[in-house]
């Protein structure tokens, strides 16, 4: 199998599909406008987690999870990988009875978890206020910090005989004068190939009129070293609800306790702001909810915020496989807030696309033509 | 060494570091009332995020590398606080 | 929550309590306009006047006489960006205030340039202007045995008080060569006090000075440290170990400007980009001394007096005082070429000497990459509570790279604060 992949974007969904391929026997090229790493990839807490919002999600997480465990021990110290499990906190019966839901549909997938009633949840992180009504343990969910593993994906992938160029936009992918499979870079230069994957993140719709990406922005703030703070990755279950809809602006309770004893505190959501600056209402907003879950934090130092653009789609899933309007063209893109944990699988999905290498993993759920889209785009 | 921040004309002030009561002119910094222990081992002040001692580096605000904790509260400079009476320190040293 | 911030309306707001922003917010309130000025130390003075001196107590006075108000213990936090006038400035005391000024005057001075070399993290290792701080604010000395290296005539500064307060001064070591200083002091002909000040200087310190040489590594010993100091020619240095109880070290000022690209302004390798009268490329904002480029007391107190003019609309009496900055200027800029660094201060890092202080990021792991963005992603440099206040200078001496935007909150702040 020798085909020429040009792949672009090298975040950590690029990066990982520049390894799969180079496994599968492709010929690969990767070409990244900045350097690896420094998009959304960067900006994320770095959560690898299995979520449930839908089976195909489910299935796509869970593979993904699976997958970060077996690459763990090869991780360098950078990646900061560790195991913390995440809890799911309930504030109320309503979310205690979403628990036991989440607790049988997690079981009947094969990963484990464990119910904790009030007293357990509050024995499990003592600086939850009292009076929730208990949580969700997923033990086996952990955090990393994504930077360094893309870079190393991409490492991997170059000793096996990837071709990485740094600091070139590609600034066509499809067109009249563009053989299927080929880009033109901003330099002039086309770049021959078989096929390429568009793993640009918001960036995409750049390069791919009409692909239903919105960029969703997200807060997050860092705090100074409070060790034994928080041990777990925290997330209400109120999460979902709150996250799902794609066209409002929401917050969630989301902490993440990194190895130095920092706390990283989010969640935020804001359709359709595609600028980095800090929206202090929002900022206000998230913070408010999470002290309202942990009160503790107000009295923590914050070092530094900043904000990071996920590349949403309609449905919640991101958009792996061809695209029908370009031919030649395959996205990895739109995973939203889950794009570290599904990099993985992502990766192996497209490598069974393009190279039939195996995969458990449906790729129907993940094909861009699901979202019904005409299969010629006109644009003007 | 009287002069203005440290005025000899008020009486000295009475705080606790790390369990042991020191006493240091009205208007002398925290950080400068930790070193004023003596001896090399009172230059370590905290551990940085690997656990290597450290002290105060630039004295004025922007290094962090003077922070102790201050009557319970963690990770407050040393160096741009002005001793209290009753003041409890505790370093990391 | 967002009610607990205070609004706070003035006509100037002036960012810094050291010789410029005091000669701003006395030169400003004079006129008549509602001046407040704010200092995260807890008193007014910055570095050159802390603790006190006679130049400082006449100027100290006359600010309290001036009616200008000033906030000391209090940070700058964020800016922003209002429809009319300048951005906003939010500070944090024991409150979070929003300030809208009509002008606001950066007077935020200057740091030490830190460079990274093999024990520069030990306890006892401490900035010369470090030093000089934590002295003025109480640290005893006497009968302490001290070594000063670096660059600048900071450095003599720091001797002499080392000295009036009875440590003992084993060496002062200067990166720079002796040619380099003959030519600097020829130059201080022009300002016969300065010549005056470095003459007195010279008689204390004469026979410890050594020039043209440098730290090269410290390490303890029993209770106390060695420092090896390193003189002459590339590859053929004299090396000399110095037993010694404290190593004060720093390698020449760098403007803090974080405020002002937090406001947009324009800055340069030498400071904030300002006009004559001190005007930043944006409107109303207005910067004065150090933060413009290094050039000593003389050049803070003249700009401020100019940026107090410029504040209260009195432009056209600012004439002669733009002229003698001009002499400071002139004076800042033998002070840049007289002090630069030597080629090998770059290359005293090895690769297990800590690099970021904050993070424990080490020098090996840093040439790799290819920008400070790109090695702050990847290394965490530049993440910890400075913000590459720190290790941003050294990046930029060792690797030529360019420093990014500090975040918001510029200093910590309590989560509670900024919900």
């Amino acid at each position: 199998m020798n085909q020429r992949i040009t792949i672009v974007g090298a975040g950590i969904v690029g990066a990982a599909c520049a390894r799969a391929l180079v496994r599968a026997g492709a010929r690969v090229t990767v070409v990244e406008a900045t350097f690896p790493g420094c998009g959304a990839t960067a900006a994320g807490m770095g959560h690898v987690v299995v979520m449930d919002d839908s089976p195909a999600q489910l299935a796509l997480t869970t593979r993904s999870r699976d997958l970060w465990h077996a690459l763990a021990e090869e991780l360098p110290a950078e990646a900061e990988w560790r195991r913390t499990g995440t809890v799911w906190v309930a504030a109320d019966d309503d979310e205690l009875a979403e628990a036991t839901r989440k607790h049988e549909l997690l079981a009947a997938a094969g990963v484990a978890s464990r119910r904790l009633d009030a007293a357990a949840l509050a024995a499990a992180e003592p600086n939850l206020r009292p009076g929730l009504a208990g949580g969700l343990l997923v033990p086996d969910d952990g955090v990393v910090y994504p930077p360094p593993v893309a870079a190393w994906l991409l490492t991997d992938a170059i000793r096996g005989g990837a071709r990485v160029i740094r600091t070139a936009a590609v600034v066509s992918v499809a067109g009249d004068d563009l053989a299927p499979g080929c880009v033109r870079l901003a330099d002039g230069r086309t770049l021959p190939g078989d096929a390429v994957v568009i793993a640009a993140g918001t960036a995409t719709p750049q390069l791919v009129p009409g692909v239903p990406l919105r960029p969703r922005k997200g807060h997050l703030v860092i705090t100074d070293r409070v060790p034994g703070f928080a041990t777990h990755q925290l997330i209400e279950l109120g999460y979902v609800k709150r996250a799902h809809d794609v066209g409002t602006d929401s917050v969630a309770f989301n902490v993440q306790p990194r190895a130095t004893g920092q706390l990283l505190v989010g969640s935020s959501r804001q359709v359709d702001d595609d600028t980095r600056d800090i929206d202090a209402a929002m900022l206000e907003r998230m913070i408010e909810r999470c002290v309202g879950y942990m009160p503790g934090l107000a009295r923590v130092s914050a070092l530094r915020t900043w904000t990071g653009l996920r590349a949403a789609t309609p449905d919640g899933l991101p958009l792996v496989g061809p695209w029908g309007a370009m031919p030649g063209v395959w996205l990895a893109t739109g995973h939203e807030g889950l794009g570290i944990t599904t990099s993985l699988g992502t990766a192996e999905l497209v490598a069974h696309g393009l190279c039939g290498t195996p995969t458990a993993l449906d790729p129907l759920p993940f094909l861009p033509a699901r979202c019904g889209l005409p299969e010629v785009v006109s644009h003007g | 060494m009287a002069e203005r921040a440290t005025n000899a004309a008020q009486a000295p002030v009475r705080l606790t570091v790390d369990g042991v009561v020191v006493e240091a002119a009205a208007g002398t910094s925290v950080a400068a009332a930790i070193l004023n222990r003596g001896g090399a081992a009172a230059w370590h002040v905290r551990r940085s995020v690997s656990g290597s001692a450290r002290g105060p580096l630039c004295g004025m605000g922007i290094c962090f590398e003077c922070r102790a904790t201050v009557d319970g509260l963690p990770h407050v400079k040393t160096c741009q606080l002005p001793v209290r009476p009753g003041m409890e320190v505790r370093t990391d040293g | 929550m967002a009610e607990q911030r205070t609004p706070a309306a003035t006509d100037v707001l002036v960012i810094g309590a050291g010789p410029a922003g005091i000669a701003a917010a006395c030169t400003a309130a004079e006129a008549g306009l509602r001046v407040d000025v704010i200092d995260d130390n807890p008193a007014a003075g910055g570095q050159i006047w802390r603790g006190g001196a006679p130049q400082a107590t006449a100027w100290l006075d006359r600010l309290a006489r001036s009616g200008a108000s000033l906030h000391p213990a209090t940070s700058v936090i964020d800016v922003v960006p209002r429809e009319a006038g300048p951005p906003a400035v939010i500070t944090r005391a024991a409150d979070v205030s929003v300030w809208q000024a009509r002008t606001i005057v950066l007077a935020t001075g200057a740091r030490e340039r830190f460079l990274p070399f093999p024990g520069w993290t030990l306890p006892g290792v401490v900035g010369a202007g470090g030093l000089q701080a934590l002295v003025k604010q109480g640290l005893e000395v006497r009968g302490r045995r001290i070594v000063i290296a670096g660059t600048g005539p900071l450095l003599l500064a720091v001797a002499e008080l080392l000295v009036a307060r009875g440590a003992t001064v084993v060496a002062v070591a200067e990166q720079a060569r002796l040619s380099r200083l003959i030519r600097f002091a020829a130059a201080l002909v022009g300002h016969p006090a300065k010549l005056v000040q470095a003459a007195g200087i010279r008689r204390a310190i004469g026979p410890v000075l050594r020039t043209g040489t440098f730290p090269l590594a410290v390490r303890p010993e029993g209770d106390a440290v060695v420092v090896t100091l390193a003189s002459g020619p590339s590859g053929r240095e004299r090396r000399d170990d110095i037993p010694c109880d404290v190593v004060a070290c720093g390698f020449g000022l760098v403007p803090n400007v974080e405020i002002a690209r937090a406001l947009g302004c324009d800055v340069h390798a030498g400071g904030i980009t300002v006009d004559g009268f001190g005007a930043t490329t944006v409107s109303g904002v207005v910067a004065a001394g150090e933060c413009t480029g290094v050039g000593g007391v003389d050049k803070s107190l003249v700009e401020g007096r100019i940026a107090g003019l410029v504040a209260a609309g009195r432009r056209d009496q600012a004439g002669p005082m733009v002229r003698e900055q001009r002499r400071w200027r002139r004076f800042a800029a033998a002070l840049d070429e007289a002090f630069a660094l030597d080629r090998r201060l770059a290359g005293l890092a090895t690769a297990d000497t800590v690099f970021c202080r904050c993070e424990d990021v080490v020098a090996g792991r840093l040439a790799c990459h290819r920008s400070w963005r790109e090695a702050k992603l990847m290394t965490r440099i530049g993440m910890g509570p400075c913000q590459g206040r720190v290790c941003g200078p050294a990046a930029e001496t060792l690797f030529g790279w360019s420093p990014e935007d500090v975040r918001p909150p510029f200093s910590p702040v309590p989560l509670g604060d900024l919900s």
